[in-house]
């Protein structure tokens, strides 16, 4: 599993930061931005669906299961 | 059974009068201000996308689809005018010297709105507020302090609303002695004054005049503060104008003050009469980040509006040119459409992607700030006051229109 933000669509909520912050990073002015190349490590699966559920703008997907 | 509950009490309100809220809506009715669920509700459903002539014309869309697709789509729908009821210039407003001063990034469209909304994002990002929570943890307990032997407290008046003025005041580096000013100047900005220039426009005035002098004496001599920052910052290679300096700053303390003392004050109101949800929130306290989003979602203060920029069909609804659309993202977090069980609290809620702080290019530069101060504030609390509950339900106050919350919040605990 992969998780990407898009970087057009996020407005720095950085709702995906406060459920997973193992897998996105924010920069200075607080865009996210998904952690190496945005590889799910195991176990983190449920807080990654979390992230994309709780997105207002509709920026993140996953790609795999 | 919403219904009738509406027509019951505007037919009781207004004599023989019954308003019909999806082409009448009154957003400052009394009652709409202290219970506007039930319109909502009704709107979503046989009208959503309102239309009003009252206080000017105006649209109010009601489900959250709606809102998200408008607030996404800037170039029909402009943020040039946010006020929810349109102000009416003093006939020497361009006599003023703050004449032309708006409130950047708000106020602005791309291509300003990209640049000047870059200068502030990094000073409100977790990172950056993260320096003001200690700070707002002892001022919270210094409030308390105040008033925890009395075994009662307005929490609104002499808490929620002591709290975002303060920390606004250490940011743009200006003394906590100011704030209640502070706060003065924003109601009669935001609150009293929408519908009342005579108080609207003497605050303006004096807000900015203050912040002209805060601004030239930071040009003097600068410091760490915000202010300070802002104008180092350069835009392409230039410092930024004065003007728009000083409408960002206008914006800092507008925008931050009476917002969050909302939002902590409607969480104080609901905690007051919720006592499951105080000791989940004392039993587990490692759900107040969800927590904070619930109550944002389900008591977000915050209307703004957005004016047309051409004429454009909307839901089916013909709105003219410069027609306002009211961006009522209180009702769009209430969609059962969206959220299940929207009008029930669950403070562990997990798919919560509410629009509390907006959404699209607009989304609230503040929110970090404004999260910390409620998580702190609820956390402090409870600590000191783990029981409470109100005074006297028919004592509590609401302002609402732009920023709905309670005014008076009178509470009790052993």
């Amino acid at each position: 599993m992969k998780v990407k933000v898009d970087q057009e669509k996020c407005q720095g909520h950085n709702r995906c930061f406060v459920v997973a912050s193992e897998l996105f990073e924010l920069d200075d002015y607080g865009y996210a931005h998904e952690v190496g190349d945005g590889t799910v490590p195991p176990g983190l699966e449920e807080k990654a669906r979390l992230a994309v559920a709780n997105c207002p703008e509709r920026a993140i997907s996953i790609e795999g299961d | 059974m919403a219904t009738e509950q509406m027509k019951a009490r505007t037919e009781a309100k207004n004599g023989q009068q019954t308003r019909d809220w999806a082409t009448d809506y009154d957003i400052f009715d009394p009652d709409y201000v202290r219970d506007p669920y039930p319109v909502w509700d009704e709107l979503r459903e046989k009208c959503p996308v309102a239309h009003t002539e009252h206080w000017g014309s105006s649209w109010m869309p009601t489900r959250y689809d709606d809102l998200f697709a408008i607030a996404q789509d800037f170039q029909n729908f402009s943020s040039r005018e946010i006020l929810v009821a349109p102000i009416q210039p003093p006939p020497d407003a361009e006599a003023s010297p703050f004449y032309g001063v708006r409130a950047p990034p708000i106020s602005s469209d791309p291509p300003e709105h990209t640049w000047a909304r870059k200068l502030l994002l990094p000073h409100f990002s977790i990172k950056a507020v993260s320096v003001y929570e200690d700070e707002t943890r002892e001022l919270a307990n210094s409030l308390i302090d105040r008033f925890i032997d009395n075994g009662r407290a307005d929490a609104a008046v002499d808490y929620a609303q002591q709290i975002p003025p303060r920390v606004i005041a250490s940011m743009l580096g200006v003394p906590h002695d100011m704030a209640d000013t502070f706060t003065g100047w924003v109601r009669n900005l935001l609150e009293l004054g929408l519908t009342n220039p005579e108080l609207r426009g003497p605050a303006r005035m004096e807000l900015l005049s203050f912040l002209n002098n805060q601004i030239m004496a930071r040009r003097e001599k600068p410091t760490d503060d915000l202010i300070s920052k802002l104008l180092q910052a350069e835009v392409e290679g230039e410092p930024v104008s004065h003007i728009h300096l000083l409408g960002t700053c206008l914006l800092i303390v507008i925008a931050g003050i009476d917002t969050t003392w909302s939002s902590i004050g409607s969480a104080l109101w609901h905690l007051a009469q919720h006592p499951d949800d105080r000791r989940m929130l004392i039993e587990r306290p490692e759900i107040i980040q969800n927590a904070v989003e619930e109550l944002l979602r389900a008591y977000s203060p915050v209307t703004m509006a957005r004016v047309t920029n051409r004429e454009v069909e909307y839901g089916g609804r013909p709105m003219k040119e410069n027609d306002r659309v009211l961006m009522n993202f209180p009702a769009a977090n209430r969609d059962p459409a969206k959220f299940d069980d929207p009008d029930k609290v669950i403070l562990d809620r997990e798919f919560n992607p509410h629009i509390a702080f907006g959404v699209g290019i607009h989304r609230c530069a503040g929110s970090n700030l404004a999260r910390m101060e409620m998580r702190v504030s609820i956390e402090e609390w409870l600590k000191r006051i783990p029981d409470f509950r109100l005074e006297d339900p028919s004592a509590v106050t609401w302002a609402g229109g732009q920023v709905r919350g309670p005014r008076n919040l009178p509470v009790v605990f052993p």
